[in-house]
């Protein structure tokens, strides 16, 4: 659905050239549902922006739905859905008008316009609100508007620029629940951008990293946080007893480092644990043995934003300044 | 999904086709607006009449009718005004985009097949579109004042005035997109070209009556060529006023769309 070769961006701001996507080489099969994630300006927006003819390539070659997106961006355009970081409403369009015109935009006849425009508002909860005014919806409303804009011509292949920024959970999971019906009904391949790690982590199959305009990552979210970040381990034992251990627990974090703070007469030693679910229950045995039984034991299973800290030493929250 | 097919079936046309195949829906997606609204076309068409009725007495009191080139002052001043809501109307084309850069809904309709020339020629021709209705009803509204209505030249005035509004609009959506979240830019550009191209052209007073280097400064000004094409039309003659108001029409909108299509390519951002 999705191929390209060392696809690259570069902008020139005030005579300063900045390399926003470094030659980026992605392939994505029908049907798949893929994330790209990574801090404000890593250049996932920029990519997606290259990807639906928004921007043209500074070098390198893209075919989106077998298209090249440089010989024929209007081609693309016609084989893809895309829903952008801003609203698709215009403010003063009735949400009905805005929808048929989006169909026809697309060569979809007016009688095949206004049904799916209406399937749409129905299936997205906003058939009472047709007749009413962009600019009288609230944020949530107006954001399954884009969906149902993005959906109108019901494209195979479907590009969403962060998704849910801005919404509240209830919206956020309600947008989501949508998307993935579309998905199950007529098995759209869908593309997304987001810098919410929960997100890439619970909806998408595949997850590719992006960070300084380079993909660092590229696969499903449990095998990059079982292979790239441990399972974070704390136990506490005896303050007096904390010497017999620390070799124990060194060895177990394989070269990871162990952190350790002591209060009360209890040392609280965290590491990461690769598997740790699997692994935890003997090394418990083994302190025990050694003299210093666990007081408490916490596991927690990794996160995506540990994955980006261990390959990049930086907290995907702390965004792009280095 | 039904829709599938129908994409294939209307995709696949190409070039001029395409373009006027898009143009239609960029247009009637725009026409949306004053038809749910229509009460703003009432207002639009009071303003022209205002011109009329309050600038046209004094125009003739002050200028004197032999200025005319024989004609009444209204048979003068008529086609003027209506190049004027031209030449106001068109050139507002990208204050309303201005709107739509701001939220999504500019990118979204950038990101639907539509011909890039659609999107600017379609915008500009609503600008134009309530000229028409204007244009015939102040004319009718004339004839009891002593203009006489050739209504066959009016509807070609009217058609050259859309062309060059084309030009213009595009012009003005690309004036649009450059000054991009810098909304002053847009209107102190738009106010500052308006009014000297305006005066510049003689649709309020005749530029017969201004010193020398006015009437060669003239000569450089598109507008010129539109307004005595207009006026020809009006007073009910096709001529060589007539072409080259239609060449300077047709030149506008070629540098215009060019200019536009080139503005929307440019990757900002």
């Amino acid at each position: 659905m999705i191929h390209t070769d060392k696809l690259a961006k570069t902008f020139t701001v005030k005579k300063e050239t900045v390399d926003a996507v470094k030659g980026v080489d992605i392939d994505v099969a029908p049907g798949e549902l893929v994330a790209f994630l990574g801090p404000n300006g890593a250049g996932k927006s920029t990519t997606l922006r290259m990807l639906t003819t928004l921007l043209t390539p500074t070098s390198g070659t893209a075919r989106v739905a077998g298209v090249d997106v440089t010989a024929d961006p209007a081609g693309v355009r016609a084989r893809i859905g895309y829903i952008g970081q801003g609203n698709g409403g215009g403010h003063s369009f009735r949400v009905i008008d805005e929808l048929v015109m989006q169909g026809r935009f697309y060569g979809m006849n007016s009688a095949d316009a206004l049904a799916r425009a209406r399937e749409l508002l129905q299936s997205l909860d906003l058939a009472d609100l047709a007749k009413r005014t962009v600019i009288k919806l609230s944020g949530g409303q107006r954001r399954r508007m884009d969906v149902a804009l993005g959906l109108m011509h019901s494209p195979r292949l479907l590009f969403l620029d962060e998704p849910s920024t801005g919404m509240d959970p209830q919206n956020r999971a309600n947008l989501w629940e949508h998307i993935m019906r579309m998905r199950e009904e007529h098995g759209t391949t869908i593309v997304l951008t987001t810098h919410y790690m929960d997100e890439a982590d619970s909806m998408s199959e595949r997850v590719i990293i992006i960070d300084h305009g380079r993909i660092i990552a590229d696969d499903t979210a449990a095998r990059l946080k079982a292979n790239l970040a441990g399972d974070l381990l704390a136990v506490e034992v005896a303050a007096a007893s904390a010497a017999g251990v620390r070799g124990l627990l060194g060895r177990a974090a394989a070269g990871g480092e162990v952190s350790e703070n002591s209060y009360d007469g209890v040392v609280r030693f965290r590491l990461r644990l690769p598997e740790g679910a699997r692994l935890a229950p003997g090394l418990l045995l083994e302190m025990h043995d050694a003299g210093a039984p666990a007081q408490s034991l916490e596991l927690k299973p990794p996160t995506l934003d540990d994955v980006f800290l261990e390959l990049t030493g930086r907290n995907l929250r702390e965004g792009a300044n280095r | 999904m039904a829709a599938h097919g129908t994409i294939a079936g209307t995709r696949e046309k190409h070039g001029l086709g395409r373009v006027l195949h898009d143009t239609r829906y960029v247009f009637w997606r725009e026409m949306l607006l004053p038809l749910r609204d229509p009460f703003s076309l009432v207002f639009s068409l009071l303003q022209p009449l205002v011109f009329l009725g309050l600038f046209g007495p004094l125009l003739g009191a002050a200028v004197g009718a032999p200025a005319f080139g024989g004609q009444s002052t209204l048979q003068w001043f008529l086609p003027g005004v209506v190049v004027m809501i031209a030449l106001f109307g068109t050139s507002m084309t990208g204050s309303n985009l201005q709107y739509e850069l701001m939220t999504g809904s500019y990118e979204r309709i950038l990101a639907t097949p539509l011909s890039r020339s659609s999107l600017m020629i379609g915008r500009a021709l609503k600008e134009w579109a309530p000229l028409v209705v204007q244009g015939l009803l102040i004319a009718l509204v004339c004839i009891p004042f002593g203009f006489v209505f050739h209504p066959l030249h009016v509807v070609a005035g009217l058609v050259i005035l859309g062309i060059f509004g084309i030009g213009l609009g595009a012009l003005s959506y690309a004036l649009a997109l450059v000054s991009q979240n810098k909304e002053w830019i847009f209107w102190g550009v738009q106010q500052t070209l308006l009014f000297p191209l305006m005066i510049l052209s003689g649709i309020m007073l005749p530029i017969e009556a201004g010193p020398g280097w006015m009437q060669t400064a003239s000569l450089f000004n598109p507008l010129t060529y539109l307004v005595n094409a207009e006026r020809e039309l009006f007073a009910g003659s096709v001529g060589t006023d007539t072409l080259l108001g239609l060449l300077a029409a047709a030149v506008t909108a070629a540098v215009g769309l060019a200019v536009g299509v080139k503005a929307i390519s440019r990757n900002i951002r």
